[in-house]
């Protein structure tokens, strides 16, 4: 199936060669881009993508439309910005970055694709950022909190976590996680 | 229905045919204070010289084997159950004296072969779900043994009643699949011997044995007790 991909970026010539790159690509259907910040949020609820590529510079409150979209949101990066705004998207495209990179990044990101690929099941940047919290003892708000995102969100991750790993319990993802060097203590 | 009915067993086979076909039954016996030797004598025998009613244990048995058969209140009430709560008891007894045991043998020296930390965390995990277990059983040989050995002699007891453990009543079972998880899937390949594969078939066989003690509490001892609370306090 393919991935439905909305690029939201306010630079016309940047948004023009994203498309050249992605519309080659056959797992993607790239969406009308969005190059208005005040109209993304309604944008996210209308088209629902799978992949959002979005320039942070035109996100206010990315736990907010997180809300609106279940999708992976990936930064698109040219500037310099704030690490700690960076640390809540689930992947990160850099302009500089190679044509090659770029698609393999949002190929990672899009959900549909890693159902799709079957027998992967790696844990997702986002799933281990969440696993790490749990493992930490903080609950499904503090860790909503810290990764600036919903609890609805949150709980979704933690049923993504359990149905690969096979674990329930926070106890049990403890030992996993230390069982993969995903914590130290 | 009928058809399934046909399919349990009766009181009339071998018991020795029934441990043939359904070997995990053997585990039964001792929790329900039947010996090994009992030759070739029909289920019935045998439970008539071990002063164990007849359909109580085959209710029990069928329980076990067949995963779809649910019990009727008509079957339950109409089957002499003073032997529930002491066999509950010992089922509680062998898996914390046993199984548990067992388990923990295994996995100590698993625990041995990780790095301390991690070992430790492992043991831990273990510890946790033990004393868990623990917790829960203290629970109902406490507060729900006691009111159906009540019940069962008559005496109506309104401290507590069966309701109160539907909405408390715990799964067990859960953290033991979380264990079997990690042992068999996340353990670095140095720790790959024989105590890995043993604690997996323990870890298998204590699972099933505890959705079938569950099983047991909620679609046999709820309805029995609920009845019974009713028929006193009328």
């Amino acid at each position: 199936m393919k991935q439905r991909l909305l690029i939201a970026e306010p630079s016309e010539v940047i948004v023009d060669g994203l498309k050249s790159i992605l519309e080659a690509q056959i797992r993607f259907k790239v969406l009308e881009p969005e190059m208005d910040a005040s109209r993304l949020a309604e944008r996210l609820l209308a088209t629902h993508p799978d992949v959002v590529l979005v320039n942070p510079t035109m996100v206010d409150n990315l736990s907010k439309l997180r809300e609106n979209c279940s999708g992976a949101m990936v930064a698109l990066v040219y500037q310099y910005i704030e690490r700690d705004e960076l640390k809540n998207y689930d992947s990160i495209v850099d302009i500089r970055d190679s044509r090659a990179v770029i698609i393999e990044t949002l190929t990672q990101a899009s959900p549909g694709e890693q159902a799709a690929n079957q027998g992967n099941y790696e844990l997702t940047k986002r799933e281990t950022a969440v696993l790490v919290q749990l493992a930490q003892g903080k609950t499904n708000k503090e860790i909503a909190d810290a990764l600036n995102v919903s609890v609805h969100t949150v709980i979704s991750h933690r049923k993504n976590i359990t149905h690969k790993t096979g674990i329930k319990s926070v106890a049990g993802l403890t030992v996993y996680a230390m069982l993969n060097n995903l914590i130290n203590s | 229905m009928n058809h399934q009915k046909s399919r349990l067993f009766s009181r009339d086979r071998r018991l020795s045919d029934l441990i043939t076909a359904h070997p995990a039954l053997l585990s039964l016996l001792t929790r329900l204070n039947i010996s090994l030797g009992f030759g070739d004598r029909s289920i019935a025998d045998v439970c008539e010289a071990s002063d164990v009613d007849t359909d109580f244990f085959l209710l029990i048995c069928n329980v076990y084997t067949f995963n779809n058969y649910v019990p009727s209140t008509a079957t339950i009430l109409g089957t002499d159950m003073s032997g529930l709560v002491p066999y509950l008891k010992k089922s509680h007894k062998y898996y914390v004296e046993k199984r548990l045991p067992h388990i923990e043998k295994h996995l100590d020296a698993i625990a041995q072969k990780l790095n301390g930390r991690i070992g430790r965390v492992f043991i831990s995990f273990f510890e946790e779900y033990k004393s868990e277990v623990a917790h829960h059983f203290a629970h109902e040989e406490q507060d729900v043994f006691p009111h159906i050995d009540g019940l069962m002699s008559g005496k109506a007891d309104t401290t507590y009643v069966i309701g109160e453990f539907i909405d408390t009543h715990s799964d067990i079972e859960g953290k033991l699949d979380d264990l079997l998880n990690i042992v068999f899937k996340y353990l670095p390949p140095q720790v790959d011997d024989d105590n890995v594969l043993d604690v997996v078939y323990d870890i298998l066989r204590l699972s099933e044995d505890l959705k079938k003690h569950t099983f047991i509490e909620e679609k046999i001892m709820v309805p029995l007790v609920k009845h019974l609370e009713k028929a006193i306090l009328k």
